[in-house]
């Protein structure tokens, strides 16, 4: 197996290396501040061994092109990662959604990065923020701390970017799963029902009601039903200032769930 | 031997030969004719016209509350399961993941033998290991494999007979459509539209597996429909390829429909490769995107109409191609009616091709309207903005059903569903994927999980990405006659019968019973996992049975005692 020059650590520069050919990058990607800087921390970890701080350490490579030999789009990059490349020192890397988000993001701003520019958050003061002056456990859930109302974050920091976690914090509506949609249910006999949507067939709905009490209703049965698209969490882009909000987004995206 | 026992061994000769016969030969008249013995089930779609619709009416809207699950049989292969069962005089044949073949026992589900064929280490298939069922001729079964073979099977002890490679699976292409038997012949197309194969139609001899004929669905040089591959000088940076007909897609992956008295069987035919990057492929891209008559001796193609013309959007017209006998302004009408995976309803003159009416059946946006001979006025939207529908279309390859006693065309639909499109430039490599998409899905919430189509029981897509809906059409001007919504998307099929029941599954997992007339809901069971078959009907010891598949589980339903 070719090595890097090194040493035998996985090189990502051996695929995704050599600019040329392959076309232009087809942009249509907005890359968040926020996953930016998680992807350079990410990077300087990860990856900056071989291909070194600047992305230009390995022979022929410079990752700051914006030109990758075996990949074109962001689906791209992330195959070569995931998988790595038989023959070449590019092993597969295990990286969640998160983190590949991330290093996809910073790989193509790497030109353009200022590491001055960009928060970094701190884990541990966002933890203190969000089970104190964010209130955030009085709906949210991590581990077995906290309300079950509003959806479980013990895995948040694997599934959402942290471009995703800080637009949450600021603009709630904007990133609010659809099939996390709060409801209000009336039964033919008036009893009214508010709660987080679960599932939803044709015929029946699954909810969280506001008594974390899992609830099945059957659609036939119901006076009147309504699908709010409205999250009912509030922002915290005017209570929160930047500092603390790079804290919380740098503890949710510890929240792996392992 | 004396001359009595040698009468009586003649006799038995004779009772043993009669009974026989009876038992299965299913020779090429009772193909002909399988709409006129609805208590079997002999082609994919039930008869040659391919409506799915059954003479049966001892179920009807009056007492189909009574229907009850008689039985179930049991995969063992996880994934989507879309195959159509045949039944032939009690015995059901269907196929199970990856390439089995069962006959078991239609009134109970026991199974009399299974046939496995031993599939080649290269497979390569886009969507998982599908296989959408089987077709009859004599005492034969034929199936398309997903290494691009086609095999005869002995119906009674599940032998094989023959085994013919069709095409080259290291390729990209592959078998998963129902094979269609015409007269002597076996008809069936290859998949492989993500891998830039060069589609085509062919049939094969009954007995011997013998190619007969061969209809390539993208036109090589010197031959009609080529010249809508236009040249295209190589260009390394968009892998503009002057001979990108080579791998033009135009696979054909559900089965085609047969008119005798025409002597024409009709073919739909897939996206143009690469799917999403029309750039590399300048011009129409005949015959993608299309439905091809084809003269049914022969393969010679007699005409054909192309829905979307240089495809943009994996707008695949690989549906049923449903024929019927209508009246259009006072005259009788050969029709072909066809909703379209781009959002659009059509019928057709079958005989000539004639363009008689285009209307869409949910919101588009990717044309404004047809020009006088049927053309589509294409409207592509501009970057980063939604087209409807979206990438699986207002339909898809899941079976439509018209009633010749409504007159409705009832079709499975995704409603409110859009998609971001873009391309990429893709270099052509043998067996890879030749896609060039860079698609979107239109609701995504930036940087969070996108709602993938092959889920579990949750419904985490919701009504903000797509619903589902029956809709029923008006056969001869595409009225929205009624509508039947779901909360779920629907990749289920449409079974009708002559009592006017419409049955169907979806996404959710529930198998309905709906008045064919008005879409009122009549009957339904929750089967636990998504439908993504076509129900069929069929009879057996003068009890009506209806079948149809959620997940891993055959399910057949019967009127209580």
């Amino acid at each position: 197996m070719p090595r890097s020059r090194r040493g035998k650590r996985p090189v990502l520069s051996a695929v995704l290396g050599l600019s040329c050919i392959c076309g232009t990058f087809v942009a249509a990607q907005d890359y968040t501040p926020a996953d930016i800087a998680y992807g350079s921390r990410l990077y300087a970890a990860q990856c900056a061994t071989c291909h070194g701080a600047s992305g230009d350490s390995v022979g022929g490579v410079d990752l700051r092109s914006g030109k990758f030999r075996n990949a074109t789009t962001d689906q791209d990059l992330m195959s070569v990662i995931m998988n790595g490349v038989t023959g070449t020192g590019m092993q597969a890397f295990r990286f969640d959604a998160a983190e590949l988000a991330g290093i996809i993001a910073y790989l193509r701003s790497m030109n353009t990065f200022d590491a001055g520019s960009m928060r970094v958050g701190d884990a541990g003061r966002g933890r203190v923020l969000f089970e104190g002056k964010g209130a955030c456990t009085r709906c949210h859930r991590v581990g077995a701390q906290g309300a079950r109302v509003a959806p479980d974050l013990s895995d948040i920091g694997a599934i959402r970017s942290a471009g995703s976690l800080q637009r949450s914090l600021i603009d709630p509506n904007s990133q609010m799963m659809p099939i996390n949609r709060p409801v209000r249910a009336v039964t033919r006999d008036g009893n009214v029902i508010n709660g987080r949507r679960l599932n939803e067939d044709t015929y029946t709905v699954q909810l969280m009601d506001d008594q974390e009490r899992l609830v099945s209703l059957a659609k036939a049965d119901l006076r009147d039903y309504t699908i709010l698209q409205t999250s009912l969490m509030p922002s915290y882009k005017d209570t929160l200032g930047a500092d603390d909000l790079a804290d919380l987004v740098a503890y949710l995206l510890s929240l792996k769930g392992r | 031997m004396t001359r009595r026992t040698t009468s009586v061994s003649l006799l038995l000769c004779l009772v043993v030969i009669v009974a026989y016969r009876v038992h299965a030969q299913v020779g090429s008249d009772r193909l002909l004719n399988a709409a006129k013995e609805p208590r079997n089930w002999l082609i994919y779609s039930g008869n040659y016209f391919s409506n799915r619709h059954s003479l049966l009416s001892q179920i009807t809207p009056a007492n189909a509350k009574n229907l009850e699950l008689k039985w179930m049989y049991q995969a063992a292969v996880a994934g989507n399961w879309q195959t159509s069962p045949l039944v032939v005089d009690g015995i059901m044949y269907l196929t199970q993941r990856p390439n089995d073949v069962v006959a078991l026992d239609a009134k109970t589900g026991r199974v009399f033998w299974i046939y496995r064929h031993r599939l080649a280490p290269t497979q390569i298939v886009c969507c998982g290991a599908n296989n959408r069922g089987l077709a009859i001729l004599g005492d034969t079964l034929f199936m398309g494999t997903l290494d691009a073979h086609l095999i005869a099977i002995d119906a009674r002890s599940g032998r094989p007979l023959w085994d013919t490679q069709v095409a080259d699976s290291k390729a990209g292409y592959s078998l998963t459509l129902a094979p269609l038997a015409v007269k002597d012949k076996v008809i069936v197309g290859v998949g492989g539209g993500e891998y830039g194969i060069r589609g085509f139609v062919a049939a094969f001899e009954a007995r011997t597996g013998k190619e007969a004929w061969r209809f390539s669905t993208i036109p090589g040089p010197g031959e009609a429909g080529f010249e809508t591959w236009a040249p295209c000088p190589p260009k390394t940076e968009t892998f503009c390829d002057s001979d990108a007909w080579k791998h033009g897609g135009g696979s054909i992956w559900v089965t085609g429909s047969f008119d005798p008295a025409l002597d024409l069987t009709y073919w739909g035919v897939g996206n143009a490769g690469p799917d999403w990057n029309a750039d590399q492929r300048p011009g129409d891209n005949l015959y993608t995107d299309s439905v091809v008559a084809l003269d049914a001796d022969t393969g010679r193609l007699k005409w054909h109409y192309q829905f979307t013309p240089h495809d943009r959007y994996d707008y695949d017209s690989v549906q049923i191609p449903v024929l019927a006998d209508l009246t259009w302004n006072g005259a009788p009408l050969k029709a072909m009616l066809w909703a379209n995976r781009n959002g659009n309803f059509y019928v057709l003159d079958r005989a000539t091709g004639k363009f008689l009416l285009g209307r869409p059946f949910v919101k588009v946006n990717w044309m404004s309207t047809f020009d006088g001979r049927g053309r589509p006025i294409q409207t592509p939207q501009p970057a980063g903005m939604p087209t409807w529908p979206g990438n699986q279309g207002g339909t898809n390859w899941y079976s439509p059903s018209y009633s010749p006693h409504t007159g409705f065309f009832y079709v499975p639909a995704w409603e409110n569903y859009a998609t971001i499109f873009g391309g990429t430039p893709v270099q052509y490599q043998e067996g890879r994927n030749f896609g060039g998409g860079a698609n979107r899905p239109y609701v995504a919430v930036p940087g969070a999980p996108s709602p993938g189509l092959r889920r579990g029981p949750i419904n985490n897509w919701t009504e903000a990405a797509a619903t589902g809906a029956v809709l029923a059409l008006d056969a001869k001007t595409g009225e929205l006659k009624w509508k039947f919504e779901m909360t779920d998307v629907t990749d289920s099929g449409i079974l009708t019968t002559a009592s006017d029941l419409l049955f169907t599954g979806g996404g959710e997992g529930y198998f309905q019973a709906l008045d064919a007339r008005t879409g009122a809901l009549l009957w339904k069971a929750s089967l636990g996992a998504q439908i993504v078959n076509g129900p069929i009907t069929y009879e057996v010891d003068g009890k009506q049975y209806v079948a149809t598949i959620s997940g891993l589980s055959l399910c057949a339903f019967a009127l209580r005692e």
